[in-house]
Formats: structure tokens, C-alpha cells, sequence
């Protein structure tokens, strides 16, 4: 029973929440008031460790609280459940596209939109940054208004930041695998704190 | 069927890869998915990879698994599309189920806290390269700095959804194509 309603929470959650990540924060938040499996206080933590933790942010989220609900049954329903819907409807899309690909109508459509997703990713990519640099010590930068942006603007991470960039765009250290740049930055934000 | 296989295989493995290291969910994905899927793989283009994350944007559901099972249905049809979404949710499920097994303080640990604050720094860096090279590849026109810009403002600095940049946008290129090939068609005719 409980997997059930899981599913439909889940896949409720994955329907309807456009744009990643973040979006799905209120469904997560409507299932506290319904369920009392979940509680905010609970909620707060899984974002916290959601966002501490490698991949997709709403995936994490899902897994931890169908893990709190039901164990690792729930975990794995409420985690495929969540990512039904995307792979269902980029399915069909991409069925869609496949035979229309050529099509000079979709072909101009796409050649507008580009430059529109160039702006949008830069976009993302701005609002990571203020996070990364301004709000550091701030696991919760991310939601703005609800839990608070701490503008404490830290130099040593401006320091990290330069390093970082300039590393990553000479030549013998521009291969290197992103994991090798992520951990020595691990790195060095622990050290700091040693400080 | 030997071939085929082996193509689910390696989309499950780059997506687990991308799954494992990607660190603040969404746009942090890019660097990774670039390495992988463009670089190593040779599975998209960069401008394809521009086109999954715009339709992406206006799409419910989860960006991540979006992009993967785009890339991977695009390989290996619905096989390959589940082959790559199951790979970028693994890495999840297995670190989120130790953590909540094991871990129950884990976000509340010093050195955990700090070095996430650096590993912001360094997805901050990874994504903004990434981006360049995206609109070196991309925006070529004055037309398309103007869409780019535009798009950038609209949801940086004013919140507003992305969807409308990228509808926007979309309706100006199809006008402009309709526009232009009429034009075209016109010239010809003249010959």
C-alpha cells in the first residue's frame, strides 16, 4: 500500500515539476503536511544531503524519502517513479523529432533556440557562481528567500575560483578529468577549515 | 544484437559516470556530459546537447534524466534510453541508500560542509568553461548575442521562466526560417 502511494507521490512529483532540481521542492513539501512518514524537519536534511551528494538533486531526494518511508523497496519505487515521467514524455519527443528532424520548419525553430539555451545555461551557470563565491559556508544558498542567502563573501574561495580558472585553460592540466579539479577543491575547502 | 549490446553497455556506464560525479545536480552535469558524450563518445554534438537542455527547460520532469534518455534513445532507441537514464540514477541510489542507512548526521559535518564549499567553487569554474566554449560553438551573429543576452537577463536578472526565453525564441527562428526560404524560393523563381 505504502509503495503505491509512493508511486503516485513520485511520479506526481516528476510530472509536474518543470525546469529541475528545485522545482520539485514544493511537492516534497506537500507530502510532509499529507504523510506523517515525512516531517520538515526531515525534509530540510534530505535537501541538505540531496545537494551535498552527487547527482541529480531531485533523484537524491526521491531515494532518501522513499528510503524513510518504506526502506530500499521504497527507496527504489519512489526513485524510478520520480524519473518515469521524463523518460516517458523525452521518449515521445524525441520519437517526434527523429522524423522531423529535417524538416526546415524544425530546423529554424532549433537555430533560434540555440543562442536562447546558450543565455539560459549562462544564466544557471551565474546563479552557481554567486553561490560558490558569495554565500560559501551556505548549504542552503540555493532557495533564496525561504531558508535564507548568507552574502558572506569569502576572498579564499575568490582565490580557489582564479587558481581553478586559470589551471583549467592551460595546456597540460586542460585534459585532466573534472573529477581531479572537484576533489582538489574538496580538498582545499577542508584544509581551510583546518585553519 | 553483439554490437547493440555493447552500445547499452557503454550508456550505462558514461551515464553512471556522469551520475557519480556530478556535483549540484542539472547544469553541473554539462562538463561531464560534454567529456563524455561529445568528446569521448562522439554520441552528440555540442548544439545537440543545447537542444535536449532546452526542450530540457520546458519539459516536466528531472533535466538530468531528460538529457540521458535523449542521448541514449538517440543511440539505442527506448533500450538505449533506459540504459542511460538507469545509469545516471544508480550512482544516487547507491550513495543516497548508505548515507540514510549509515550517515544520518552526514550533512551536518564540518569537513563535509567545507568541502562542499569548495567543490562549488570548482563546479562554478568547470560549468563556466563549458559555457564559453558552448556560445563560442553557438552564437555566431549579432542576431544570436542578442537572443543569448536577451534570454540571460530575462532569467537572471528578472526571474522569469525560462520556457518563455525558449518559446521566444523558437517562434522567432521558425518566422525567420519561413521568412528567409520564401525569400529564397522567390529569388529562384526570378532565375
Amino acid at each position: 500500500m505504502i509503495l503505491l502511494i509512493l508511486f503516485y507521490e513520485f511520479f506526481k512529483t516528476g510530472l509536474f515539476s518543470v525546469g529541475g532540481g528545485l522545482s520539485a521542492i514544493p511537492f516534497f513539501s506537500e507530502m510532509a503536511d499529507k504523510y506523517d512518514w515525512l516531517t520538515h524537519e526531515m525534509l530540510a536534511d534530505i535537501i541538505a544531503i540531496a545537494e551535498s551528494t552527487p547527482g541529480p538533486i531531485c533523484v537524491n531526494m526521491a531515494t532518501y524519502a522513499g528510503y524513510v518511508a518504506a526502506g530500499i523497496p521504497g527507496a527504489l519505487v519512489a526513485t524510478l517513479s520520480v524519473v518515469m515521467p521524463s523518460f516517458l514524455i523525452i521518449i515521445i519527443i524525441s520519437k517526434v523529432l527523429e522524423k522531423y528532424r529535417k524538416s526546415m520548419l524544425v530546423d529554424s525553430t532549433f537555430k533560434g533556440i540555440r543562442p536562447a539555451s546558450a543565455g539560459l545555461i549562462a544564466a544557471a551557470g551565474w546563479s552557481v557562481v554567486r553561490v560558490a563565491i558569495f554565500a560559501a559556508n551556505d548549504n542552503f544558498a540555493l532557495f533564496g528567500g525561504e531558508y535564507g542567502v548568507d552574502w558572506n563573501f569569502d576572498w579564499r574561495m575568490l582565490v580557489l575560483f582564479a587558481g581553478l580558472l586559470a589551471v583549467t585553460n592551460i595546456k597540460p592540466f586542460k585534459k585532466l578529468h573534472p573529477i581531479v579539479f572537484i576533489a582538489f577543491a574538496a580538498l582545499f575547502g577542508i584544509a581551510i577549515g583546518l585553519i | 544484437m553483439e554490437k547493440k549490446k555493447t552500445s547499452l553497455l557503454s550508456l550505462f556506464i558514461s551515464f553512471a559516470k556522469i551520475g557519480a560525479f556530478t556535483f549540484g545536480g542539472g547544469y553541473a552535469m554539462l562538463p561531464m556530459l560534454e567529456r563524455e558524450c561529445v568528446n569521448n563518445h562522439g554520441w552528440t554534438t555540442r548544439e545537440e546537447l543545447l537542444d535536449y537542455f532546452a526542450i530540457g527547460q520546458c519539459t516536466p520532469g528531472v533535466i538530468a534524466v531528460n538529457t540521458a534518455t535523449f542521448i541514449g534513445s538517440k543511440i539505442a532507441g527506448i533500450l538505449g534510453g533506459a540504459a542511460a537514464t538507469l545509469g545516471v540514477i544508480t550512482p544516487s541510489i547507491i550513495i543516497i541508500l548508505i548515507i540514510a542507512m549509515l550517515l544520518n548526521n552526514f550533512a551536518d559535518n564540518p569537513h563535509v560542509i567545507n568541502a562542499f564549499s569548495g567543490i562549488r567553487v570548482a563546479v562554478a569554474v568547470l560549468i563556466i568553461n563549458a559555457i564559453i566554449r558552448i556560445i563560442k560553438q553557438n552564437v555566431k551573429d549579432w542576431t544570436g548575442i542578442i537572443i543569448a543576452a536577451l534570454s540571460f537577463i530575462l532569467v537572471a536578472a528578472l526571474g522569469i521562466s525560462p520556457v518563455f526565453a525558449v518559446i521566444g525564441a523558437g517562434l522567432y527562428g521558425l518566422v525567420f526560417g519561413i521568412v528567409s526560404n520564401r525569400n529564397n524560393k522567390g529569388k529562384e523563381d526570378v532565375k
